[in-house]
């Protein structure tokens, strides 16, 4: 069993919910690495994703594309990032998600790429700019590495396409709440409700929302739509301004969600 | 070469092409395809496509001999095919008013479009003021300063200019925040992509609206000489007027298909546009195509002292015809651009576009190699009244 699948299989045993941190590989250089992970590790994340820098970063925000440029200023590379990762990897043991954009993976060679992610110990990879069509390029080399490719459902996905990307679904879907790129959101359409409600019914893995998530109320209210939640954005820059206890705070609050 | 059919039905060009785009673009991406599609084979639609090229663009363009170039190349003779003399100045509205059409067919109110150096954007003003849509055009801060004329232009036509001061500040940065605009905005606004670029169908339906000018082209000169001409040379940046020229000739292999990409200061400096010739493949806006790019696949800027050829990427359907060799890939210094333009002012009276220029410039250098029998058409994409402090600019510095 992949690290994903067993951490959402605790997770339902205890009846949790997930939270998932993003963060920015490499922003404030990549030797911060192992103290954010043993960190959001600490406060108790059910997975990180960790993001790789990119030059042109289109689903992204202003948060999210400050923080790759601060990084990339640092001479962060994916190829940087796995070998940091292998290092760190023996002293964590949470499951490890690589969210990057197709062209590193793709300059890097898919081969080589999934040797190495293979080495590092990682668990997932969120590709933003893949959909299923594309996918063929690199999911099946993914499956056979036991890799799993987490596939993202968005607002505009009508229910019969989100029912085939759930159908090829690994580790967990990702449900997109908002129509429109990372950053934190005051609030959400009302219709993100039903959208999260017609997801569950339809995915045979569990359903995380994400995009746009800030508040400890939103973790509680978005998470009780589904299993739980990813944040970004506000990770991102608490992290920056070093306010770990406003992280502390975000994942505790997924604790407290209602489960029903 | 006999039978020449691209893309396959998900938009590759070979390896290259496709749909990478997030997925909450999708469904907009696939209706596009299919409304695309179903317009292709509406003969009302191409009614009024070809009525308003005809009435409102100015079409057809004339295919000109320019004999006094010809006599200072002292080779082939050089024909170029007048895409400057169009309603705005550039080849830019045949695909304008081709996706206007469509997005008024589709029940879209409202336009997003990125632009270089403002020919894209102010052909995009233009149909959106003729068929009343509300427009919106993403502007790297940089392009604002070079092409304020055009600026003002746009907003002269009721769009609304948006300023970009990401990364590089120039065209590529332009298309990000155009795509992120699209996303946020997806079910009413439709995205004039301005070249044969981002995901499929967007490169097929850009390139079939721009491929009115190789159609011209070999229409008119076989009117006049009963076969086709032995080369064609257009300049690149994204690809569109290329493209178009190109197409209809694709099939015909004793043509010779010849595409002139900015070699900026040079293409051994780091200050070149050469996607083809100095880049290699990878995912950027949608597609996979060739891009200066480093070794960790984080795209590079490109240089060219004309914004519309200021992109690091080019569409996926010249990677692939330079890949099977079917099109034969040069470039044009800063310089050697600058030094054409004037030369077709002088012999010519005719004030090119920095970015036409690159494709004169070579053309020169091409006859020189062909018989005095043989026959270039040279694609002259556009004028360059937009051009002319760049130039003035160019001029004072090489004084001082």
């Amino acid at each position: 069993m992949n690290r994903i699948e067993k951490a959402f299989h605790s997770l339902k045993e205890k009846n949790g919910k997930a939270f998932v941190p993003y963060l920015m590989a490499g922003d404030g250089g990549l030797d911060q690495l192992l103290e954010q992970l043993i960190f959001l590790e600490s406060c108790g994340a059910t997975a990180i994703e960790i993001g790789i820098p990119f030059s042109d970063p289109v689903a992204d925000g202003p948060a999210i594309q400050e923080a790759g440029i601060r990084s990339l200023q640092l001479g962060t590379t994916l190829k940087g990032v796995l070998s940091a990762i292998q290092t760190i990897r023996p002293i964590v043991s949470t499951p490890l998600i690589l969210m990057t954009y197709m062209n590193p993976i793709y300059a890097y060679g898919i081969g080589s790429f999934i040797h190495d992610a293979v080495k590092a110990g990682i668990d997932g990879c969120i590709i933003p700019d893949l959909p299923i069509e594309e996918e063929e390029l690199i999911a099946s080399h993914l499956q056979d590495a036991n890799i799993e490719l987490i596939r993202l459902v968005t607002l505009t996905s009508p229910i019969e396409r989100i029912e085939e990307i759930a159908k090829k679904g690994r580790g967990f879907l990702y449900a997109v709440t908002v129509t429109g790129i990372t950053g934190a959101r005051t609030e959400f359409n009302t219709s993100v409700a039903e959208y999260l409600k017609n997801i569950k019914s339809v995915s045979p893995i569990p359903v995380l929302a994400g995009f746009g998530i800030s508040t400890p109320e939103q973790v509680v209210e978005l998470g009780s739509y589904c299993d739980g939640v990813v944040v970004g954005s506000k990770i991102v820059q608490f992290f920056h301004e070093k306010k770990l206890n406003e992280i502390e705070h975000l994942i505790a609050a997924s604790k407290t969600a209602d489960v029903s | 070469m006999t039978t020449y059919a691209m893309p396959d039905e998900k938009g590759h060009f070979g390896i290259y092409g496709g749909r990478f785009v997030p997925e909450t673009l999708m469904q907009a991406v696939l209706e596009l395809g299919q409304a695309y599609d179903d317009a292709k084979n509406d003969e009302s639609f191409q009614a009024d496509l070809t009525y308003l090229l005809k009435e409102y663009v100015g079409r057809e363009t004339p295919l000109y001999f320019a004999e006094n170039l010809t006599k200072h190349a002292n080779g082939a003779k050089i024909y170029l095919k007048r895409e400057d003399l169009n309603h705005t100045g550039a080849h830019k509205i045949n695909n304008t008013v081709g996706q206007a059409l469509l997005a008024v067919r589709m029940g879209k109110k409202k336009i997003v479009a990125e632009t270089g150096a403002g020919q894209h954007g102010v052909a995009t003003a233009t149909v959106c003021a003729l068929l009343n849509l509300e427009c919106v055009i993403f502007m790297g801060e940089e392009d604002i300063k070079r092409q304020q004329l055009n600026v003002f232009r746009m907003e002269l036509l009721g769009a609304k200019v948006v300023s970009v001061t990401s990364g590089s500040r120039t065209l590529k940065d332009a298309c990000n925040e155009a795509l992120r605009y699209w996303v946020s905005n997806v079910t009413d606004t439709h995205y004039i992509l301005g070249s044969v670029m981002g995901p499929h169908p967007f490169p097929m339906m850009v390139r079939d609206f721009q491929s009115v000018i190789g159609k011209e082209t070999k229409q008119q000169y076989n009117e006049k000489f009963g076969k086709n001409p032995e080369a064609i040379i257009a300049c690149i940046g994204g690809g569109s007027n290329s493209m178009g020229m190109f197409y209809p000739f694709v099939e015909d292999s004793e043509v010779k298909l010849i595409g002139v990409e900015a070699a900026g200061h040079g293409i051994d400096t780091e200050q070149h546009a050469a996607s083809l010739t100095k880049g290699k493949p990878g995912v950027l806006h949608g597609a996979l195509m060739y891009l200066l790019q480093d070794d960790a696949g984080q795209i590079q800027e490109a240089h060219s002292i004309s914004a519309g050829l200021d992109y690091p990427g080019v569409g996926p359907e010249h990677s692939y015809l330079k890949d099977i060799g079917r099109v034969q890939y040069e470039s044009i210094t800063d310089s050697e651009a600058l030094d054409a333009l004037k030369l077709l002012c002088r012999l010519e009276g005719i004030i090119p576009a920095l970015e036409s220029a690159h494709a004169v410039a070579y053309a020169l250098k091409h006859a020189q190699t062909m018989s005095q029998n043989e026959s270039i058409v040279v694609c002259l994409s556009g004028r360059g009244d937009k051009d002319v402090q760049t130039i003035q600019a160019n001029m004072k510095e090489a004084l001082e």
